[in-house]
Protein backbone atom coordinates (compact mmCIF):
# COMPACT_ATOMS: atom_id res chain seq x y z
CA UNK A 1 0.00 0.00 0.00
CA UNK A 2 1.23 3.52 -0.75
CA UNK A 3 2.37 5.84 2.05
CA UNK A 4 0.64 9.04 3.01
CA UNK A 5 1.96 12.11 1.20
CA UNK A 6 2.94 15.37 2.97
CA UNK A 7 -0.45 16.95 2.22
CA UNK A 8 -2.23 14.00 3.80
CA UNK A 9 -0.05 14.25 6.90
CA UNK A 10 -0.72 18.01 7.26
CA UNK A 11 -4.46 17.32 7.00
CA UNK A 12 -4.13 14.54 9.55
CA UNK A 13 -2.21 16.75 12.00
CA UNK A 14 -4.77 19.55 11.83
CA UNK A 15 -7.59 17.01 12.16
CA UNK A 16 -6.11 15.44 15.30
CA UNK A 17 -5.39 18.86 16.85
CA UNK A 18 -8.99 19.97 16.29
CA UNK A 19 -10.32 16.69 17.72
CA UNK A 20 -8.21 17.00 20.86
CA UNK A 21 -8.33 20.80 21.34
CA UNK A 22 -11.70 21.16 23.14
CA UNK A 23 -10.87 18.35 25.58
CA UNK A 24 -7.36 19.66 26.15
CA UNK A 25 -8.51 23.24 26.72
CA UNK A 26 -10.96 22.12 29.42
CA UNK A 27 -8.22 20.21 31.25
CA UNK A 28 -5.76 23.13 30.94
CA UNK A 29 -8.17 25.83 32.11
CA UNK A 30 -8.97 23.64 35.12
CA UNK A 31 -5.40 24.25 36.38
CA UNK A 32 -5.57 28.03 36.14
CA UNK A 33 -4.40 29.96 39.23
CA UNK A 34 -6.63 32.92 38.26
CA UNK A 35 -10.15 33.59 39.47
CA UNK A 36 -11.50 33.73 35.91
CA UNK A 37 -11.39 31.58 32.78
CA UNK A 38 -7.85 31.61 31.40
CA UNK A 39 -5.12 29.29 30.26
CA UNK A 40 -2.61 28.66 33.07
CA UNK A 41 0.14 30.95 31.70
CA UNK A 42 1.76 31.74 35.06
CA UNK A 43 1.99 28.39 36.74
CA UNK A 44 -0.38 25.57 37.51
CA UNK A 45 -2.68 25.60 40.50
CA UNK A 46 -5.03 23.10 42.06
CA UNK A 47 -7.25 25.79 43.62
CA UNK A 48 -10.22 24.98 41.39
CA UNK A 49 -9.99 21.28 42.21
CA UNK A 50 -9.98 22.17 45.91
CA UNK A 51 -12.93 24.50 45.25
CA UNK A 52 -15.05 21.49 44.27
CA UNK A 53 -15.02 20.44 47.93
CA UNK A 54 -16.90 23.62 48.84
CA UNK A 55 -19.63 22.87 46.37
CA UNK A 56 -21.50 19.88 47.87
CA UNK A 57 -23.98 19.77 44.95
CA UNK A 58 -21.23 18.49 42.65
CA UNK A 59 -20.01 15.93 45.19
CA UNK A 60 -23.53 14.65 45.77
CA UNK A 61 -24.25 14.56 42.03
CA UNK A 62 -21.07 12.57 41.52
CA UNK A 63 -22.19 9.88 43.99
CA UNK A 64 -25.64 9.79 42.39
CA UNK A 65 -24.03 9.27 38.96
CA UNK A 66 -21.67 6.61 40.25
CA UNK A 67 -24.41 4.66 42.05
CA UNK A 68 -26.81 5.05 39.16
CA UNK A 69 -24.26 3.89 36.59
CA UNK A 70 -23.08 0.90 38.62
CA UNK A 71 -26.55 -0.25 39.61
CA UNK A 72 -28.38 0.29 36.32
CA UNK A 73 -25.60 -1.47 34.36
CA UNK A 74 -25.77 -4.40 36.77
CA UNK A 75 -29.57 -4.65 36.54
CA UNK A 76 -29.39 -4.34 32.74
CA UNK A 77 -27.02 -7.33 32.68
CA UNK A 78 -29.40 -9.41 34.81
CA UNK A 79 -31.91 -9.04 31.97
CA UNK A 80 -29.42 -8.96 29.09
CA UNK A 81 -27.36 -12.10 29.83
CA UNK A 82 -30.26 -14.59 29.57
CA UNK A 83 -31.64 -12.71 26.56
CA UNK A 84 -28.21 -12.77 24.88
CA UNK A 85 -27.85 -16.52 25.52
CA UNK A 86 -31.28 -17.14 24.00
CA UNK A 87 -30.58 -15.00 20.93
CA UNK A 88 -27.11 -16.51 20.42
CA UNK A 89 -28.13 -20.17 20.89
CA UNK A 90 -31.60 -20.62 19.53
CA UNK A 91 -33.26 -20.02 16.19
CA UNK A 92 -36.86 -19.24 17.08
CA UNK A 93 -39.71 -17.34 15.54
CA UNK A 94 -39.63 -13.66 16.49
CA UNK A 95 -35.89 -13.77 17.21
CA UNK A 96 -35.02 -10.92 14.84
CA UNK A 97 -37.94 -8.83 16.06
CA UNK A 98 -36.87 -9.33 19.69
CA UNK A 99 -33.28 -8.39 18.92
CA UNK A 100 -34.50 -5.26 17.11
CA UNK A 101 -36.71 -4.33 20.07
CA UNK A 102 -33.85 -4.81 22.53
CA UNK A 103 -31.54 -2.60 20.44
CA UNK A 104 -34.24 0.01 19.73
CA UNK A 105 -33.23 2.41 22.56
CA UNK A 106 -30.21 3.21 20.36
CA UNK A 107 -32.47 4.52 17.62
CA UNK A 108 -34.97 6.45 19.70
CA UNK A 109 -33.74 10.00 20.38
CA UNK A 110 -32.94 10.41 24.07
CA UNK A 111 -35.05 13.54 24.24
CA UNK A 112 -38.09 11.42 23.27
CA UNK A 113 -37.15 8.78 25.86
CA UNK A 114 -36.76 11.48 28.51
CA UNK A 115 -40.23 12.84 27.77
CA UNK A 116 -41.79 9.37 27.67
CA UNK A 117 -40.22 8.39 31.01
CA UNK A 118 -41.11 11.72 32.62
CA UNK A 119 -44.76 11.26 31.64
CA UNK A 120 -44.76 7.59 32.65
CA UNK A 121 -43.07 7.95 36.05
CA UNK A 122 -45.04 11.07 36.96
CA UNK A 123 -48.31 9.22 36.32
CA UNK A 124 -46.97 6.31 38.37
CA UNK A 125 -46.21 8.68 41.26
CA UNK A 126 -42.47 8.05 40.97
CA UNK A 127 -41.47 11.38 39.40
CA UNK A 128 -37.94 12.50 40.29
CA UNK A 129 -37.14 9.37 42.33
CA UNK A 130 -33.88 7.45 42.19
CA UNK A 131 -35.79 4.26 41.37
CA UNK A 132 -37.26 5.92 38.28
CA UNK A 133 -33.78 6.99 37.18
CA UNK A 134 -32.49 3.44 37.57
CA UNK A 135 -35.30 1.92 35.51
CA UNK A 136 -34.85 4.55 32.78
CA UNK A 137 -31.09 4.01 32.69
CA UNK A 138 -31.52 0.23 32.52
CA UNK A 139 -33.44 0.77 29.26
CA UNK A 140 -30.87 3.09 27.67
CA UNK A 141 -27.81 0.99 28.60
CA UNK A 142 -29.49 -2.33 27.77
CA UNK A 143 -28.40 -2.36 24.08
CA UNK A 144 -24.74 -1.95 25.07
CA UNK A 145 -24.93 -4.65 27.73
CA UNK A 146 -26.73 -6.96 25.29
CA UNK A 147 -24.44 -6.36 22.32
CA UNK A 148 -21.18 -7.21 24.10
CA UNK A 149 -22.68 -10.20 25.93
CA UNK A 150 -24.14 -11.39 22.63
CA UNK A 151 -20.77 -11.12 20.90
CA UNK A 152 -19.19 -13.23 23.66
CA UNK A 153 -21.98 -15.80 23.65
CA UNK A 154 -21.92 -16.15 19.86
CA UNK A 155 -18.19 -16.75 19.81
CA UNK A 156 -18.35 -19.32 22.62
CA UNK A 157 -17.15 -22.87 22.13
CA UNK A 158 -20.26 -25.00 22.62
CA UNK A 159 -18.31 -28.23 23.02
CA UNK A 160 -17.17 -27.18 26.51
CA UNK A 161 -20.81 -26.93 27.53
CA UNK A 162 -21.55 -30.27 25.90
CA UNK A 163 -18.72 -31.83 27.91
CA UNK A 164 -20.14 -30.38 31.13
CA UNK A 165 -23.60 -31.72 30.27
CA UNK A 166 -22.20 -35.16 29.53
CA UNK A 167 -20.56 -35.08 32.97
CA UNK A 168 -23.96 -34.46 34.53
CA UNK A 169 -23.99 -30.66 34.94
CA UNK A 170 -27.23 -28.91 34.15
CA UNK A 171 -29.33 -25.85 34.77
CA UNK A 172 -27.89 -23.39 37.25
CA UNK A 173 -24.62 -25.26 37.83
CA UNK A 174 -23.98 -25.37 34.10
CA UNK A 175 -24.57 -21.64 33.82
CA UNK A 176 -22.60 -20.64 36.91
CA UNK A 177 -19.61 -22.96 36.47
CA UNK A 178 -19.29 -23.19 32.69
CA UNK A 179 -21.27 -20.71 30.57
CA UNK A 180 -20.85 -17.60 32.71
CA UNK A 181 -17.05 -17.90 33.11
CA UNK A 182 -16.76 -18.36 29.35
CA UNK A 183 -18.71 -15.19 28.50
CA UNK A 184 -17.38 -13.22 31.49
CA UNK A 185 -15.01 -10.92 29.52
CA UNK A 186 -17.96 -9.89 27.34
CA UNK A 187 -20.19 -9.41 30.38
CA UNK A 188 -17.64 -7.25 32.21
CA UNK A 189 -16.95 -5.13 29.12
CA UNK A 190 -20.70 -4.83 28.60
CA UNK A 191 -20.98 -3.59 32.16
CA UNK A 192 -18.17 -1.07 31.67
CA UNK A 193 -19.57 0.29 28.41
CA UNK A 194 -23.06 0.45 29.94
CA UNK A 195 -21.62 2.27 32.94
CA UNK A 196 -19.95 4.89 30.73
CA UNK A 197 -23.19 5.40 28.79
CA UNK A 198 -25.17 5.84 31.99
CA UNK A 199 -22.52 8.03 33.61
CA UNK A 200 -22.46 10.37 30.58
CA UNK A 201 -26.15 10.61 29.75
CA UNK A 202 -27.52 14.11 29.93
CA UNK A 203 -30.37 14.38 27.43
CA UNK A 204 -32.68 11.78 28.96
CA UNK A 205 -31.70 12.28 32.60
CA UNK A 206 -32.23 16.05 32.51
CA UNK A 207 -35.97 15.35 32.17
CA UNK A 208 -36.12 12.94 35.11
CA UNK A 209 -33.71 14.31 37.69
CA UNK A 210 -35.08 16.36 40.54
CA UNK A 211 -33.05 18.27 43.15
CA UNK A 212 -31.47 15.46 45.18
CA UNK A 213 -31.34 13.00 42.29
CA UNK A 214 -29.41 15.21 39.88
CA UNK A 215 -26.58 13.36 38.18
CA UNK A 216 -23.21 14.93 37.48
CA UNK A 217 -23.87 15.76 33.80
CA UNK A 218 -27.22 17.30 34.76
CA UNK A 219 -25.64 19.35 37.55
CA UNK A 220 -22.85 20.47 35.19
CA UNK A 221 -25.34 21.37 32.47
CA UNK A 222 -27.54 23.43 34.80
CA UNK A 223 -24.42 25.14 36.16
CA UNK A 224 -23.13 26.00 32.66
CA UNK A 225 -26.53 27.42 31.74
CA UNK A 226 -26.05 30.08 34.42
CA UNK A 227 -22.36 30.84 34.03
CA UNK A 228 -19.12 29.26 32.89
CA UNK A 229 -16.25 29.59 35.39
CA UNK A 230 -13.09 27.57 36.16
CA UNK A 231 -14.99 25.45 38.70
CA UNK A 232 -16.98 23.66 36.03
CA UNK A 233 -13.78 23.04 34.03
CA UNK A 234 -12.14 21.32 37.01
CA UNK A 235 -15.25 19.17 37.48
CA UNK A 236 -15.16 18.34 33.75
CA UNK A 237 -11.48 17.48 34.01
CA UNK A 238 -12.33 14.98 36.77
CA UNK A 239 -15.09 13.46 34.62
CA UNK A 240 -12.69 13.17 31.68
CA UNK A 241 -10.13 11.48 33.95
CA UNK A 242 -12.73 8.97 35.19
CA UNK A 243 -13.86 8.15 31.66
CA UNK A 244 -10.25 7.73 30.53
CA UNK A 245 -9.67 5.26 33.37
CA UNK A 246 -12.74 3.26 32.36
CA UNK A 247 -11.57 3.42 28.74
CA UNK A 248 -8.16 2.01 29.60
CA UNK A 249 -9.74 -0.77 31.69
CA UNK A 250 -12.09 -1.54 28.81
CA UNK A 251 -9.18 -1.57 26.38
CA UNK A 252 -7.13 -4.02 28.43
CA UNK A 253 -10.08 -6.32 29.13
CA UNK A 254 -11.65 -6.46 25.72
CA UNK A 255 -9.87 -4.26 23.15
CA UNK A 256 -11.32 -0.85 22.52
CA UNK A 257 -11.55 -1.36 18.77
CA UNK A 258 -13.93 -4.27 19.29
CA UNK A 259 -16.09 -2.29 21.72
CA UNK A 260 -16.26 0.73 19.44
CA UNK A 261 -16.63 -1.23 16.22
CA UNK A 262 -19.85 -2.57 17.69
CA UNK A 263 -20.95 0.99 18.29
CA UNK A 264 -20.55 2.03 14.69
CA UNK A 265 -23.73 0.39 13.47
CA UNK A 266 -26.02 2.10 15.96
CA UNK A 267 -27.97 3.62 13.10
CA UNK A 268 -28.76 0.34 11.46
CA UNK B 1 -43.54 -36.52 17.35
CA UNK B 2 -42.45 -34.08 20.00
CA UNK B 3 -40.27 -35.18 22.85
CA UNK B 4 -39.62 -33.47 26.17
CA UNK B 5 -36.25 -32.24 24.91
CA UNK B 6 -37.88 -30.69 21.83
CA UNK B 7 -40.39 -28.96 24.07
CA UNK B 8 -37.60 -27.53 26.16
CA UNK B 9 -35.68 -26.13 23.23
CA UNK B 10 -38.87 -24.50 21.91
CA UNK B 11 -39.68 -22.98 25.27
CA UNK B 12 -36.16 -22.13 26.48
CA UNK B 13 -35.53 -19.01 24.36
CA UNK B 14 -38.85 -17.54 25.46
CA UNK B 15 -38.19 -18.29 29.11
CA UNK B 16 -34.77 -16.64 28.80
CA UNK B 17 -35.99 -13.54 26.98
CA UNK B 18 -39.28 -13.14 28.88
CA UNK B 19 -37.90 -10.90 31.68
CA UNK B 20 -36.28 -8.49 29.21
CA UNK B 21 -39.34 -8.57 26.97
CA UNK B 22 -41.66 -7.70 29.88
CA UNK B 23 -39.29 -4.92 30.92
CA UNK B 24 -39.30 -3.44 27.42
CA UNK B 25 -43.07 -3.65 27.00
CA UNK B 26 -43.74 -2.26 30.46
CA UNK B 27 -41.17 0.52 30.63
CA UNK B 28 -40.47 1.39 27.00
CA UNK B 29 -43.43 0.68 24.73
CA UNK B 30 -46.11 1.81 27.18
CA UNK B 31 -44.38 5.14 28.02
CA UNK B 32 -43.85 5.79 24.29
CA UNK B 33 -47.54 5.10 23.59
CA UNK B 34 -48.47 7.40 26.50
CA UNK B 35 -46.37 10.17 24.95
CA UNK B 36 -48.16 9.88 21.61
CA UNK B 37 -51.50 9.99 23.46
CA UNK B 38 -50.32 12.99 25.48
CA UNK B 39 -49.78 14.97 22.27
CA UNK B 40 -53.55 14.84 21.66
CA UNK B 41 -54.46 16.14 25.13
CA UNK B 42 -55.49 19.70 25.93
CA UNK B 43 -53.53 22.08 28.12
CA UNK B 44 -54.26 25.45 29.71
CA UNK B 45 -52.26 27.81 31.88
CA UNK B 46 -54.58 27.26 34.85
CA UNK B 47 -56.37 23.98 34.17
CA UNK B 48 -53.22 21.96 33.44
CA UNK B 49 -53.43 18.82 31.30
CA UNK B 50 -56.91 17.72 30.25
CA UNK B 51 -57.15 14.12 29.00
CA UNK B 52 -59.34 14.75 25.95
CA UNK B 53 -58.71 13.92 22.31
CA UNK B 54 -58.12 17.07 20.27
CA UNK B 55 -55.79 18.11 17.47
CA UNK B 56 -54.98 21.51 18.99
CA UNK B 57 -51.26 20.89 19.47
CA UNK B 58 -50.80 19.35 16.05
CA UNK B 59 -52.72 22.24 14.44
CA UNK B 60 -50.54 24.72 16.29
CA UNK B 61 -47.35 23.05 15.04
CA UNK B 62 -48.72 22.86 11.49
CA UNK B 63 -49.88 26.49 11.31
CA UNK B 64 -47.55 28.53 13.53
CA UNK B 65 -44.50 29.48 11.40
CA UNK B 66 -42.38 29.44 14.59
CA UNK B 67 -42.41 25.63 14.57
CA UNK B 68 -41.75 25.37 10.85
CA UNK B 69 -38.72 27.64 11.31
CA UNK B 70 -37.52 25.65 14.33
CA UNK B 71 -37.79 22.27 12.55
CA UNK B 72 -36.15 23.72 9.44
CA UNK B 73 -33.29 25.02 11.61
CA UNK B 74 -32.97 21.60 13.31
CA UNK B 75 -32.67 19.77 10.00
CA UNK B 76 -30.46 22.45 8.42
CA UNK B 77 -27.99 22.10 11.30
CA UNK B 78 -28.15 18.30 11.08
CA UNK B 79 -27.52 18.32 7.31
CA UNK B 80 -24.59 20.76 7.55
CA UNK B 81 -23.10 18.73 10.41
CA UNK B 82 -23.44 15.54 8.37
CA UNK B 83 -21.76 17.15 5.32
CA UNK B 84 -18.91 18.49 7.46
CA UNK B 85 -18.24 15.13 9.11
CA UNK B 86 -18.36 13.35 5.73
CA UNK B 87 -16.04 15.81 3.95
CA UNK B 88 -13.45 15.73 6.76
CA UNK B 89 -14.04 12.30 8.33
CA UNK B 90 -13.85 10.18 5.17
CA UNK B 91 -10.37 11.43 4.08
CA UNK B 92 -9.14 11.12 7.66
CA UNK B 93 -10.31 7.51 7.85
CA UNK B 94 -8.50 6.84 4.56
CA UNK B 95 -5.27 8.46 5.81
CA UNK B 96 -5.58 6.60 9.10
CA UNK B 97 -5.98 3.30 7.29
CA UNK B 98 -2.72 3.82 5.39
CA UNK B 99 -0.68 4.42 8.53
CA UNK B 100 1.59 1.77 9.97
CA UNK B 101 0.33 -0.45 12.78
CA UNK B 102 1.41 1.37 15.93
CA UNK B 103 0.54 4.90 14.81
CA UNK B 104 -2.72 3.62 13.42
CA UNK B 105 -3.90 2.27 16.77
CA UNK B 106 -2.71 5.36 18.69
CA UNK B 107 -4.53 7.80 16.41
CA UNK B 108 -7.58 5.58 16.21
CA UNK B 109 -7.77 5.77 20.01
CA UNK B 110 -7.27 9.57 19.95
CA UNK B 111 -10.04 10.08 17.38
CA UNK B 112 -12.54 7.49 18.64
CA UNK B 113 -11.92 7.94 22.37
CA UNK B 114 -13.86 11.24 22.59
CA UNK B 115 -16.96 9.20 21.70
CA UNK B 116 -17.05 8.03 25.30
CA UNK B 117 -16.15 11.36 26.92
CA UNK B 118 -19.01 13.40 28.36
CA UNK B 119 -20.76 15.52 25.73
CA UNK B 120 -21.13 18.30 28.30
CA UNK B 121 -17.35 18.39 28.83
CA UNK B 122 -16.65 18.36 25.07
CA UNK B 123 -19.15 21.15 24.38
CA UNK B 124 -17.77 23.14 27.30
CA UNK B 125 -14.41 22.91 25.54
CA UNK B 126 -15.89 24.50 22.42
CA UNK B 127 -17.56 27.20 24.49
CA UNK B 128 -14.12 28.00 25.95
CA UNK B 129 -12.48 27.98 22.49
CA UNK B 130 -15.21 30.16 20.95
CA UNK B 131 -15.65 32.36 24.03
CA UNK B 132 -16.97 35.72 22.81
CA UNK B 133 -15.29 37.83 20.12
CA UNK B 134 -11.76 37.37 21.43
CA UNK B 135 -11.95 33.61 21.91
CA UNK B 136 -8.99 31.41 21.09
CA UNK B 137 -10.32 30.32 17.70
CA UNK B 138 -10.86 33.90 16.54
CA UNK B 139 -7.45 35.01 17.82
CA UNK B 140 -5.81 32.12 15.99
CA UNK B 141 -7.67 32.76 12.73
CA UNK B 142 -6.93 36.50 12.87
CA UNK B 143 -3.25 36.11 13.66
CA UNK B 144 -2.99 33.62 10.79
CA UNK B 145 -4.47 36.33 8.59
CA UNK B 146 -7.39 34.13 7.53
CA UNK B 147 -10.03 36.57 8.78
CA UNK B 148 -9.94 40.30 9.55
CA UNK B 149 -12.90 40.52 11.91
CA UNK B 150 -13.87 38.01 14.57
CA UNK B 151 -16.58 35.52 13.55
CA UNK B 152 -19.36 35.16 16.11
CA UNK B 153 -19.40 31.47 17.10
CA UNK B 154 -21.31 31.46 20.38
CA UNK B 155 -25.09 31.58 20.04
CA UNK B 156 -24.90 31.04 16.27
CA UNK B 157 -25.67 28.14 13.95
CA UNK B 158 -22.05 28.21 12.73
CA UNK B 159 -20.81 27.45 16.23
CA UNK B 160 -23.46 24.78 16.73
CA UNK B 161 -22.50 23.01 13.50
CA UNK B 162 -18.77 23.05 14.34
CA UNK B 163 -19.26 21.74 17.89
CA UNK B 164 -21.79 19.12 16.75
CA UNK B 165 -19.48 17.98 13.93
CA UNK B 166 -16.75 17.45 16.54
CA UNK B 167 -19.10 15.45 18.76
CA UNK B 168 -20.30 13.29 15.82
CA UNK B 169 -16.99 12.90 13.96
CA UNK B 170 -16.01 9.55 15.58
CA UNK B 171 -19.18 7.93 14.21
CA UNK B 172 -18.28 8.97 10.66
CA UNK B 173 -14.60 7.95 10.93
CA UNK B 174 -15.67 4.60 12.42
CA UNK B 175 -18.20 3.93 9.68
CA UNK B 176 -15.80 4.78 6.81
CA UNK B 177 -13.06 2.85 8.61
CA UNK B 178 -15.27 -0.25 8.64
CA UNK B 179 -15.86 0.13 4.88
CA UNK B 180 -12.11 0.52 4.27
CA UNK B 181 -11.42 -2.78 6.05
CA UNK B 182 -13.39 -4.58 3.33
CA UNK B 183 -11.35 -2.92 0.60
CA UNK B 184 -8.66 -4.93 -1.19
CA UNK B 185 -5.42 -2.88 -1.35
CA UNK B 186 -4.38 -4.86 -4.45
CA UNK B 187 -7.06 -3.07 -6.49
CA UNK B 188 -5.37 0.23 -5.75
CA UNK B 189 -1.99 -1.20 -6.75
CA UNK B 190 -3.49 -2.64 -9.92
CA UNK B 191 -4.86 0.77 -10.87
CA UNK B 192 -1.47 2.33 -10.11
CA UNK B 193 0.35 -0.19 -12.31
CA UNK B 194 -2.09 0.53 -15.13
CA UNK B 195 -1.05 4.18 -14.98
CA UNK B 196 -3.86 5.78 -12.97
CA UNK B 197 -2.94 8.97 -11.11
CA UNK B 198 -3.73 9.51 -7.41
CA UNK B 199 -6.84 11.60 -8.16
CA UNK B 200 -8.20 9.01 -10.57
CA UNK B 201 -7.57 6.26 -8.01
CA UNK B 202 -9.45 8.13 -5.31
CA UNK B 203 -12.30 9.08 -7.62
CA UNK B 204 -12.70 5.80 -9.50
CA UNK B 205 -11.43 3.14 -7.07
CA UNK B 206 -11.66 4.35 -3.46
CA UNK B 207 -14.75 6.58 -3.51
CA UNK B 208 -17.21 4.06 -4.98
CA UNK B 209 -16.09 1.44 -2.48
CA UNK B 210 -16.26 3.53 0.68
CA UNK B 211 -19.49 5.28 -0.33
CA UNK B 212 -21.73 2.82 1.57
CA UNK B 213 -19.65 3.49 4.69
CA UNK B 214 -19.94 7.25 4.22
CA UNK B 215 -23.70 6.98 3.71
CA UNK B 216 -24.38 4.75 6.70
CA UNK B 217 -22.17 7.04 8.79
CA UNK B 218 -24.17 9.98 7.45
CA UNK B 219 -27.42 8.40 8.61
CA UNK B 220 -26.08 7.92 12.14
CA UNK B 221 -24.64 11.44 12.30
CA UNK B 222 -27.80 12.99 10.86
CA UNK B 223 -30.21 11.29 13.24
CA UNK B 224 -28.05 11.99 16.30
CA UNK B 225 -27.51 15.64 15.26
CA UNK B 226 -31.20 16.27 14.58
CA UNK B 227 -32.07 15.09 18.08
CA UNK B 228 -29.00 16.51 19.86
CA UNK B 229 -29.67 18.41 23.08
CA UNK B 230 -26.53 19.31 25.06
CA UNK B 231 -24.54 20.97 22.28
CA UNK B 232 -27.39 23.13 20.87
CA UNK B 233 -28.43 24.09 24.40
CA UNK B 234 -24.94 25.22 25.48
CA UNK B 235 -23.68 26.73 22.20
CA UNK B 236 -27.07 27.93 20.93
CA UNK B 237 -28.14 29.55 24.18
CA UNK B 238 -31.74 30.24 25.09
CA UNK B 239 -32.92 31.83 21.85
CA UNK B 240 -31.61 29.58 19.07
CA UNK B 241 -33.98 26.64 19.61
CA UNK B 242 -33.85 23.23 17.95
CA UNK B 243 -36.43 20.45 18.35
CA UNK B 244 -34.83 18.85 21.43
CA UNK B 245 -34.26 22.12 23.30
CA UNK B 246 -37.76 23.34 22.44
CA UNK B 247 -39.31 20.13 23.80
CA UNK B 248 -37.20 20.57 26.95
CA UNK B 249 -38.53 24.12 27.37
CA UNK B 250 -42.15 23.06 26.91
CA UNK B 251 -41.75 20.31 29.49
CA UNK B 252 -39.69 21.97 32.19
CA UNK B 253 -40.28 25.72 31.78
CA UNK B 254 -43.63 26.41 30.11
CA UNK B 255 -45.04 23.12 31.47
CA UNK B 256 -47.13 22.69 28.31
CA UNK B 257 -46.52 18.93 28.22
CA UNK B 258 -48.99 18.07 25.42
CA UNK B 259 -47.33 20.53 23.03
CA UNK B 260 -43.86 19.27 24.01
CA UNK B 261 -45.05 15.69 23.45
CA UNK B 262 -46.30 16.65 19.97
CA UNK B 263 -42.90 18.16 19.09
CA UNK B 264 -41.13 15.02 20.36
CA UNK B 265 -43.51 12.69 18.52
CA UNK B 266 -43.02 14.61 15.27
CA UNK B 267 -39.23 14.47 15.70
CA UNK B 268 -39.35 10.72 16.35
CA UNK B 269 -41.62 9.99 13.38
CA UNK B 270 -39.61 12.22 11.03
CA UNK B 271 -36.33 10.61 12.06
CA UNK B 272 -37.64 7.04 11.82
CA UNK B 273 -39.01 7.75 8.31
CA UNK B 274 -35.75 9.39 7.17
CA UNK B 275 -33.50 6.69 8.65
CA UNK B 276 -35.56 3.72 7.44
CA UNK B 277 -36.08 5.35 4.02
CA UNK B 278 -32.43 6.15 3.40
CA UNK B 279 -31.29 2.78 4.74
CA UNK B 280 -33.57 1.08 2.20
CA UNK B 281 -32.25 3.34 -0.58
CA UNK B 282 -28.62 2.63 0.30
CA UNK B 283 -29.17 -1.10 0.55
CA UNK B 284 -30.87 -1.17 -2.84
CA UNK B 285 -28.22 1.04 -4.48
CA UNK B 286 -25.30 -0.87 -2.98
CA UNK B 287 -26.86 -4.31 -2.76
CA UNK B 288 -23.67 -6.01 -3.93
CA UNK B 289 -21.60 -4.47 -1.11
CA UNK B 290 -23.87 -5.74 1.64
CA UNK B 291 -24.11 -9.24 0.22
Amino acid sequence: MRRNGPLALIFHTIFVIVMVAPILVVCLVAFTPEGFLSLPTNGFSLRWFRAIANYPEFIHAFWVSLGLGALSSFVALLFAVPAALAIARYRFRGRDALAALFLSPLMIPHVVLGIAFLRFFTSAGMGGSFAALIIAHVIIVFPFALRLTLAAATGMDLSVEMAAISLGAGGWTLFRRVSLPLILPGVISGWALAFIQSFDDLTMTVFLAAPGTETLPVRMFLYIQDNIDPLVTSVSACVIAITMTALILLDSFYGLDRVLAGKGDTGR
Amino acid sequence: MSTAADDRSVRAPWVLTAPALMLFVGVLLIPLAMTVMLSFHDWGQYKGIEPVFILKNWREIATDPYYAEMFWRTFRIAILTTLLTAVLGAPEAYILNRMSGRWKSIFLLVILGPLLISVVARTLGWALLFGGNNGLVNKLLMSAGLIRFPIPFMFTETGMVIALAHVMMPFMVLSVWAALQRLDPQIENAALSLGAGPITIIRRIIMPQIMPGVLSGAIIVFSLSASAFATPAIIGGRRLKVAATLAYDEFLNTLNWPLGAAVATLLLVALVLIVVGSNALIERRYAEVFR
